[in-house]
């Protein structure tokens, strides 16, 4: 085990180089000067100047890169052009509500997608499984923004039960959770569906049955454990994907999390913070998926010697 | 002629089952109707829209559905159906062309990789894996702040995003064919590598990419309209159906057809593509079905 989390660690590193050398030369890709992006839309002359002199943009690119690179080996992804603050401050602060959005939605999807992939499995072929399944590939066409302002429609503006924006009560998670949701349920009913209907199609369930174990028993204590190795993979993506912030939900509903930030940020053309934030989450989902293929390996160990 | 009979006899007998097969499966069929009309909307847009999409007519601004506006009006008076109707245009150019770039990319990449492999394949799979770094939306949110908002940059940037898909489809399909008797045999008798990618290889991965492209096409009208729906789209006077919807964005207590009916077209084109996904899937494979 511990070799092969090594191996995984090892391979990871050509990526983690890789993103740092997309998310180094965003800024060349922008048109116009380096130095003039980077300083922002108010910045004078001097300030450009200034900065393009302290980040050596008058270098070449190889050493611009090793600059960058020894910048965030100290910690610093730069400064925001907007609030003059640390990259990593301005993330650390929005952090958590992401994270508290991320933890409710994988929690709840995990719930519903699973609990309705199983009903759906166990009345393969009738019209449990038609109505769940039908309910999920709605649920994979219905755009989330759509839910989400259908929600705010109903029960904000018209039940006035939810507050329509911000995070300042516990009232305020329900909707973005809710909405944030409905994709990844429906993503895990159906894979639990094919896991679960593989999982019965094996010979040790016929034996489990042929014991005389009871049907309930059978699905739950034998099945739903092997079926439930596929969908770890899934919960673990999805966690790291929400990590990274919901950009639109996260918008919709003035939450103040990093996918608010990195899109604001966006139209105030802050550039060092769209980087700071786009090399942080791919970090984070490649650490998340570093845990998931892991944690898949302890679980199924035919992964860690094949 | 009686050979030409027999002929068409064979041919009715292969195709009979395949149709059949079409037509018994539920999900195909609608999905197969759904994205048709969808098709059939954008071919015909001038002719079902009863009005200019962009004309502002500030007397009738904010006007709910009625007989002469079936839709409704937004805020600048312009008619919806009409906005909506023409929207369809885009989705297909959307939806269309990333799946596009996504293919062609994504799968001459798999190919490549898998028929050479070494350092080759070592070489692509790392720079894929960079791409598959990036979460979700994140990849073309990082192309779209570079570049700027438009449909083109969008069509780039969820293209781009869609390789890894299929590059990985196809290189496995590839590693497995390479063992196979018929591609050693082409080999041997001297067929140049792109002669043997594309007439013994690429054929058995059709079915595959095909059922990929469906899934991807209402991926990208999802994250399409998304993204212009929080402004880092399709820019809003264009009647992209999330640009609409992000028009009414400050009217949801006040005129919710705004968003209300460009959000469910693009819930009925998605569930239609992903339907033509599913139904293919049982149809062209059955082995990747259940």
């Amino acid at each position: 085990m511990g070799r092969y989390v090594l191996r995984r660690l090892v391979l990871a590193l050509p990526v983690l180089l890789g993103v740092s050398v997309a998310v180094f030369l965003m800024i060349e890709l922008v048109p116009g000067d380096p130095a003039t992006v980077l300083a922002g839309d108010t910045a004078s002359a001097d300030q450009v100047e200034r900065i393009r002199h302290e980040l050596g943009l008058d270098q070449p690119l190889p050493v611009q890169y090793l600059r960058f690179v020894e910048r965030l080996a100290h910690g610093s992804l730069g400064e925001s052009t907007r609030t003059h603050r640390e990259v990593l401050l301005e993330i650390a602060e929005r952090f958590p509500y992401t994270l508290a959005l991320a933890l409710g939605a994988v929690t709840l999807s995990t719930v519903v997608g699973v609990g309705l992939g199983i009903l759906a499995a166990i009345n393969r072929g009738r019209a449990g499984d038609h109505v769940t399944m039908g309910i999920a590939i709605v649920g994979l066409s219905v755009p989330t923004f759509l839910l989400a302002i259908v929600g705010i429609i109903v029960f904000s503006l018209a039940l006035h039960w939810l507050p329509v924006t911000g995070a300042r009560t516990w009232q305020s998670y329900i909707l973005p959770i809710v909405a944030l949701s409905l994709h990844s349920a429906a993503v895990k009913a159906r894979i639990t569906r094919s896991s679960m209907l593989e999982v019965l199609g094996q010979e040790y369930l016929r034996t489990a049955r042929a014991k005389g174990l009871r049907e309930r028993l059978v699905i739950l204590r034998h099945a739903l454990k092997n079926a439930l190795i596929p969908v770890t993979t899934i919960v673990g993506l999805q966690f790291g994907a929400l990590l990274g912030g919901a950009f639109i939900i996260e918008n919709i509903f003035g939450w103040p999390g990093v996918g608010r930030l990195a899109v604001q940020a966006i139209f105030n053309r802050d550039f060092p913070l769209v980087q700071g934030t786009v090399l942080l989450v791919a970090v984070a989902y490649l650490l998340s998926n570093l845990v998931v293929d892991v944690l898949y390996a302890w679980l199924d160990p035919r992964i860690r010697y094949g | 002629m009686a050979s030409a009979v027999l002929a068409a006899a064979a041919r009715r007998r292969r195709v009979t089952p395949l149709l059949r097969r079409v037509r018994r499966s539920p999900p195909l069929v609608v999905g197969l109707v759904l994205f048709g009309a969808l098709l059939l909307m954008a071919a015909f847009a001038p002719l079902i829209a009863p009005a200019d999409p962009i004309a502002i007519q500030v007397s009738e601004r904010l006007q709910p559905p009625s007989a002469a506006h079936l839709f409704g009006t937004d805020d600048f008076g312009r008619d919806l159906f009409s906005r909506v109707v023409w929207g369809s245009r885009l989705a297909v150019r959307l939806g269309t062309l990333s799946v596009l770039v996504a293919a062609t990319g994504g799968v001459a990449l798999g190919l490549v990789a898998g028929y050479y492999r070494g350092w080759v394949d070592n070489l692509i799979s790392r720079l894929l894996e960079v791409v598959l770094a990036f979460p979700g939306e994140l990849f073309a949110i990082a192309i779209i702040a570079v570049l700027g908002p438009s449909l083109d940059n969008l069509i780039v940037a969820l293209g781009l995003f869609g390789w890894p898909g299929y590059a990985r489809l196809v290189r496995g399909s590839v590693l497995s064919a390479g063992q196979r008797e018929y591609v050693e045999a082409a080999r041997a008798i001297g067929a140049r590598a792109s002669r043997v990618m594309l007439r013994h290889i690429l054929p058995n991965v059709v079915a595959p990419v095909i059922i990929l492209s469906a899934t991807r096409f209402g991926g990208a009208l999802l994250a399409g309209s998304g993204l212009s729906f929080i402004g880092l789209g399709v820019p809003i006077p264009q009647p992209e159906w999330g640009a609409i919807m992000a028009t009414g964005r400050d009217y949801i207590g006040s005129a919710w057809w705004i968003v209300v009916f460009p959000g469910v077209l693009i819930a009925t084109a998605v569930l239609g593509v992903n339907l033509v996904g599913d139904g293919l899937r049982d149809v062209l494979d059955p082995r990747l079905g259940d």
